[in-house]
């Protein structure tokens, strides 16, 4: 598949930063002339994995989160949040509806939204390591080209 | 403020507004709270009007004052949900919660 465009950025894992990681992520997709659906379902499954960096991976200190976002050919957008955290012991149970490490006020849907709001959501991890969760969604729409 | 409160006798209405996250949520869960605290309302109105998005720290605030409104038996109204915000909580199956009026997700007057 033809790779038309890339954004990669970091950002610091600070709540603060939810905000601008999900409206920086649909900034640049919006060259692609997307359905609002579309934009703020992409918005959603960013902001959890973004916040699953912030509350899990980098629990009790700060670091980077990598985030690309790659649009290839036919409308497809694979974005990628990458941390260098904790890592997950095991993805399967952590990617459980309602299952939660942290309890309190999470609702242990992080992933159950991801999956519901994206094509395919796939993710990688190592304990001590960290986690690479890759999210990809096929837009419907008609692709101008590189503008 | 991302949360203006109204009491109206044992109607509590919370206005939340701007987008609900993980960072957001606390500052509206502790405002919420205290409201419930000082009034001790029959029904808590959580107005999502004013909210133009929501990922899934808006479940776990929603479902902490459910919790928190069954101990003394109170009622939970949503209204006001977009499109995206009511794709979220259906998701998590809020709308089958009983006492939680969002049948349609529809506003209501109260």
């Amino acid at each position: 598949m033809k790779n038309i465009n890339k954004f990669t950025m970091t950002v610091e894992s600070y709540s603060s930063n939810e905000y601008f990681a999900r409206a920086a992520v649909a900034a640049f997709i919006t060259q692609l002339d997307p359905t609002l659906e579309e934009l703020s379902d992409i918005k959603t499954a960013v902001s959890e994995a973004v916040t699953n960096c912030i509350v899990h991976a980098y629990k009790e200190k700060i670091g980077k989160i990598y985030i690309s976002v790659e649009l290839l050919d036919g409308g497809i957008v694979k974005i990628k949040i990458r941390d260098k955290g904790c890592g997950i012991e095991n993805v399967e149970q952590a990617m459980q509806p309602l299952f939660t490490t942290v309890g309190g006020e999470r609702a242990g849907l992080g992933f159950a939204v991801m999956e519901s709001f994206s094509d395919l959501v796939k993710v990688k991890s190592s304990v001590g390591k960290g986690t690479t969760v890759t999210l990809t969604k096929r837009l419907e729409l008609r692709v101008k080209g590189n503008a | 403020m991302s949360v203006k409160i109204s009491v109206k006798g044992s109607v509590v209405t919370a206005y939340l507004s701007g987008e609900l996250d993980h960072h957001s949520a606390r500052e509206m869960r502790e405002a919420i709270d205290g409201a419930i605290e000082l009034n001790m309302p029959e029904l808590l109105v959580l107005d999502f009007s004013g909210i133009g998005f929501m990922d899934s720290s808006g479940i776990g605030l929603v479902m902490g004052r459910f919790r928190n409104l069954q101990k003394s038996g109170a009622q939970m109204h949503i209204t006001g949900t977009s499109p995206q915000i009511t794709k979220v909580m259906k998701l998590a199956g809020i709308e089958r919660l009983a006492k939680m009026d969002i049948g349609g997700f529809k506003v209501e007057k109260h």
